[in-house]
């Protein structure tokens, strides 16, 4: 059976604005239930929803990152269906006038790249929740919270053509949305979501056929995009043999992935599908946008992922599998580059990041953006590190200690008394000391077992309490029983 | 009944200032009179709740008033129509779905009516969710027309306009969306103004058509509409469709000088379809205003044929999105016999009135793919070309004349079976909220059997001054009425 995968996807994007879209209530995560509402966002009689003008720059900010052409002209509408986590029941969206249209993004895969076109990008808000007991009382709760909290719908054409594509292109948005600050794209705190529109173009006998197109709803991480879109190829492509469906005869359909039993499973056919019954949202002007505006808000874009990586690799010589490591998070590059201002070794940075560093991070599950230790301590610890003042393994155990206080490396050196001696007077003492001391070891050397400087070397650092420079010293030792 | 309720806004204003009175003394006044019609063979039903709170709100104003610390409204009282939000107090829209419902938070024109020391009477009876012309379609039974107890005071605001009418109040707040502060305000022998869409703050009105919804004023003279719309207008930030319009020098309000008004006699409002006695008044009406000075011409505008159509698309599809938040759930009645579907279908068959249901069956049939392009959208583009004929009409007009309804007051009961006719009694209303114009009706004169008869008064956006000004000449004119 020979087919094409064709994949759309919808990625609804929550913005980290002050406040929510269209009240003055705090736009956070979680809290107790129902503590940051107010008539706007709780649907009330009489409220009235006021536009923010950062959901408004957001959405500008986004398009123009996914080369979006901007609409001078564009206003808001009602979606309406009723449920219980949508106080209004409607929701505040944009229908046929979106803020941003025709961008485009180009994905990387193992198959290689391909450009996504982006249909659109509208501004919408954020429902409700609603939370069922499991205490077997069948009561059924809402909690209001998210209610109205700014939401970008970013929808791509059906440019994807496996399920890898997707996933990358879910993942490209999300790190070009945190690269551009507006979202915490947070996949578990749902900040980040996707849905997926699939079918197959199936080729028979020089003909085309095309099966019913299936919305996929509710994948939350990018593993599951991958997940639930591969079983859904794999599904389709059986249905096909099995029933010969098209789209034409079937419609549109929406399946939900079920993580645990790795499967979509069916939730509303084309008859169910609910007439939403758009129109101009009357409580809201038509909002101009300005090219003034447009350029002021582009001037604060910065530089995106593709761009940042290729100048790790092609300026700062940096290697594709640690570039891709060091700026897939947005802050976790930024620490990288500010070591470099007071320590300019990218390739030394680079390792000790993602080698201590990271171990530390993960080990305690921490985010580089609440880490104590500053990228100007890392950089001290590792020019001393580099000036010989403490050896490789006394800073994996100086930067445990500022990692764990906070403090400043040469503060634990100093405090410890842990910096190493590297003064020759100082070492000569040691040294000769210790050929003295081992007459026996210092003779085989002579005689040509040269090995026997090994047990010397331990005699030095035992005699130095493990300070001594080890180059130092093993020069100095060398020199000493040649003379 | 006391002579006290017999003053008018501005009248209490200066009494107070005299010390002549205290507020106090005032809204016993009104809540006696209110007491006294209320266990009368016949009661008005003005009033859904006369607030029990009224006499301590306003003995706190005298006092505020002794020490000098009171604003500019301190110890007046006003009426609110029942879908105005006052925090603590219930607010209905006279529908069962929101008994018990009482408002978390104050309407901004109530919030600087209070800042400036009103003192809120009660809440008013309403057609349910201001959908009505007669005041007929309330949960709490039908309010009377004070001139004649047979006959409706006019919708939907028919209580604010029937408090004032009967003396319980001196002035009331009502919602004015096709007609329904100016048609009571007429049927009732009142003043209602309907200012021009975002000159009164909607935050906190309980939305129908949320374009056309605006907060109204009902009174005995222009005089006292202009002191609260002074203290009321203005642009709030909680409402994104109000408008930045300084209203601060309205009061006191100087009568018109009407020399050289240009005043335009629409042909589709003023001919055959009026009664008799509405076109005999208003041919009184337009000599008095060409004794003045002023300059009548007739004129058409066509698509005027076409307002009642276009607002019953529009209205109903505003009206079934703004409603459909009442489902049982947040707050409000809750009939929750089965699973979800099950509770949105019975909180909603038994929650909303006949009328109210129609409205939402028209609202989310035009809307519904399929129909969209042939009602709503149609209708917003005829819209869109009214709008655009009265801004033409208005660079040659000051004022667009017609009578404010086209019939005196109707009885009880008299066109409750038959909705079209009853939409058909807002013909001349509904232009100025398509358009968002001010519009205001003036008490004009009386039928063959003693019903009053108002004209209604448009004019351009922010010009609220010249309606109310000119409606200060006519109250002043000497001789009759
Ligand atoms: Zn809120």
């Amino acid at each position: 059976m020979k087919y094409d995968v064709i994949i759309g996807c919808e990625v609804h994007v929550q913005l980290s604005t002050k406040s929510k879209a269209f009240c003055t209530c705090r736009n956070v995560f979680g809290g107790e239930p129902n503590s940051r509402v107010c008539p706007v966002c709780l649907g009330l009689p009489g409220s009235l929803p006021v536009p923010n003008k950062e959901h408004i720059r957001s959405a500008i900010k986004a398009g123009r990152a996914l080369g979006c052409s901007i609409a001078p002209l564009t206003k808001f509408d009602r979606k309406n269906y009723m449920y219980p986590d949508l106080p209004k029941a409607y929701q505040i969206s944009q229908y046929d006038m979106p803020i941003c249209n025709n961008g485009m993004l180009t994905v990387f895969t193992q198959e290689g790249t391909r450009d996504i076109r982006i249909l659109r990008i509208h501004m919408e808000e954020d429902t409700g929740k609603n939370i069922h007991a499991d205490d077997g009382s069948h009561e059924s709760y809402v909690d209001y919270n998210r209610s109205g909290t700014p939401l970008l719908e970013i929808v791509s054409e059906p440019d994807m053509r496996s399920p890898a594509e997707a996933a990358a292109f879910v993942m490209s948005i999300h790190e070009i949305m945190q690269y551009l600050e507006i979202s915490d794209c947070n996949m578990e705190e749902g900040s980040l979501r996707c849905d997926a529109n699939i079918n197959l173009w199936v080729y028979e006998e020089e003909k085309k056929y095309a099966t019913p197109i299936v919305e996929i709803k509710n994948m939350n991480s990018f593993k599951a995009i991958q997940a639930a879109l591969e079983y859904e190829v794999q599904r389709q492509a059986d249905e096909w043999q099995n029933h010969r469906l098209t789209r034409e005869a079937a419609g549109k359909s929406t399946r939900g992935w079920n993580e645990a039993s790795g499967k979509t499973i069916l939730q509303r056919t084309k008859e169910e599908e609910a007439d939403y019954r758009y129109f101009p949202e009357p409580d809201l002007k038509p909002l101009s946008i300005s090219a003034d505006l447009i350029q002021s808000i582009e001037k604060t874009i910065g530089e995106l992922p593709k761009e940042k990586r290729e100048r790790f690799m092609h300026q700062l010589g940096l290697s594709e599998t640690d570039t891709i490591v060091l700026t897939t998070e947005k802050a976790f590059a930024d620490y990288f580059e500010q070591i470099l201002t007071h320590y300019p070794n990218p390739k030394k940075t680079a390792n000790w990041l993602l080698g201590e560093v990271k171990k530390y991070l993960n080990a305690g599950n921490i985010s580089i953006s609440d880490f104590r230790t500053t990228p100007a301590h890392i950089a001290e610890l590792l020019l001393l590190q580099e000036s010989g003042k403490i050896s490789g393994k006394m800073a994996k155990d100086v930067f445990i200690k500022m990692a764990a206080t906070g403090k400043a490396a040469q503060e634990i050196v100093s405090a410890e008394g842990l910096s190493q001696i590297s003064d020759r007077g100082e070492l000569e003492k040691i040294v000769i000391e210790v050929i003295a001391a081992n007459p026996g070891s210092a003779d085989d050397y002579r005689n040509g077992k040269l090995q026997a400087i090994k047990f010397l070397m331990g005699q030095v650092m035992k005699a130095s309490k493990g300070k001594a420079n080890p180059q130092e010293a093993e020069k100095l030792l060398s020199e000493k029983l040649s003379s | 009944m006391s002579e006290i309720t017999r003053y008018s806004l501005t009248e209490i204003k200066t009494l107070l200032e005299k010390k002549s009175l205290t507020s106090e003394e005032i809204v016993s006044a009104y809540q006696t009179a209110y007491e006294n019609d209320n266990n009368a063979d016949i009661p008005l039903n003005g009033y859904i709740e006369f607030f029990k709170d009224a006499r301590t709100r306003a003995s706190a104003e005298d006092i505020k008033r002794k020490n000098n610390t009171h604003g500019r409204l301190s110890g007046l009282p006003i009426a609110v129509k029942d879908n105005i939000l006052i925090t603590g107090k219930k607010a209905t829209c006279g529908s069962k779905i929101l008994e018990g419902f009482s408002a978390p938070y104050t309407a901004t024109v109530i919030r600087r009516l209070e800042k400036e020391g009103a003192v809120f009477l009660g809440r008013t009876n309403m057609d349910e969710f201001a959908m009505g012309s007669s005041c007929e379609y309330s949960q709490y039974g039908p309010t009377r027309n004070p001139v004649n107890r047979e006959y409706v005071p006019g919708g939907s605001s028919g209580g604010s306009a029937a408090v004032v009418g009967a003396f319980q109040a001196p002035a009331a707040l009502g919602s004015d969306t096709g007609g329904s502060v100016r048609l009571p305000a007429s049927f009732c022998g009142l003043y209602g103004l309907k200012p021009g869409y975002g000159t009164l703050s909607r935050y906190g009105l309980v939305a129908y058509g949320s374009s056309l919804d605006q907060i109204g004023i009902v009174a005995h003279n222009p005089a006292d509409i202009a002191l609260l719309l002074s203290v009321c207008a203005g642009i709030d930030s909680k409402d994104s469709t109000s408008r930045d319009f300084s209203y601060s020098d309205m009061f006191p309000l100087t009568p018109g000088n009407l020399k050289g008004l240009k005043v335009a006699l629409p042909v589709q409002l003023n001919g055959e379809g009026n009664s008799d006695s509405v076109r005999k008044t208003a041919a009184g009406f337009i000599d008095w205003l060409k004794q003045q000075g002023a300059d009548v011409s007739e004129i058409s505008i066509p698509n005027l044929s076409y307002t009642v159509a276009i607002y019953y698309i529009i209205a109903p599809a505003e009206a079934s999105s703004n409603l459909a938040r009442y489902d049982g759930i947040e707050y409000g009645l809750r009939n929750d016999n089965g699973n979800l579907l099950d509770m949105y279908i019975n909180t909603r068959s038994e929650g909303f009135g006949s009328e109210v249901k129609r409205r939402i069956f028209i609202g989310n049939y035009v809307l519904s793919s399929g129909y969209y392009d042939a009602y709503y959208k149609k209708a917003q583009a005829v819209r869109s070309l009214l709008t655009h004929e009265f801004d033409n009409i208005f660079t040659d007009y000051d004022i667009v004349l017609s009578p404010t309804s086209p019939t005196p007051p109707f009885k009880l009961g008299e066109k409750l079976d038959d909705p079209v006719t009853m939409y058909l009694q807002d013909i001349c209303t509904i232009y100025a909220n398509l358009v968002g114009i001010p519009a205001i009706s003036i008490p004009a004169g009386m039928s063959n059997d003693n019903l009053p008869i108002g004209m209604q008064l448009a004019g351009r956006q922010g010009n609220e001054n010249l309606l109310l000004s000119i409606a200060q000449s006519w109250k002043n004119r000497g001789g009759a009425a």
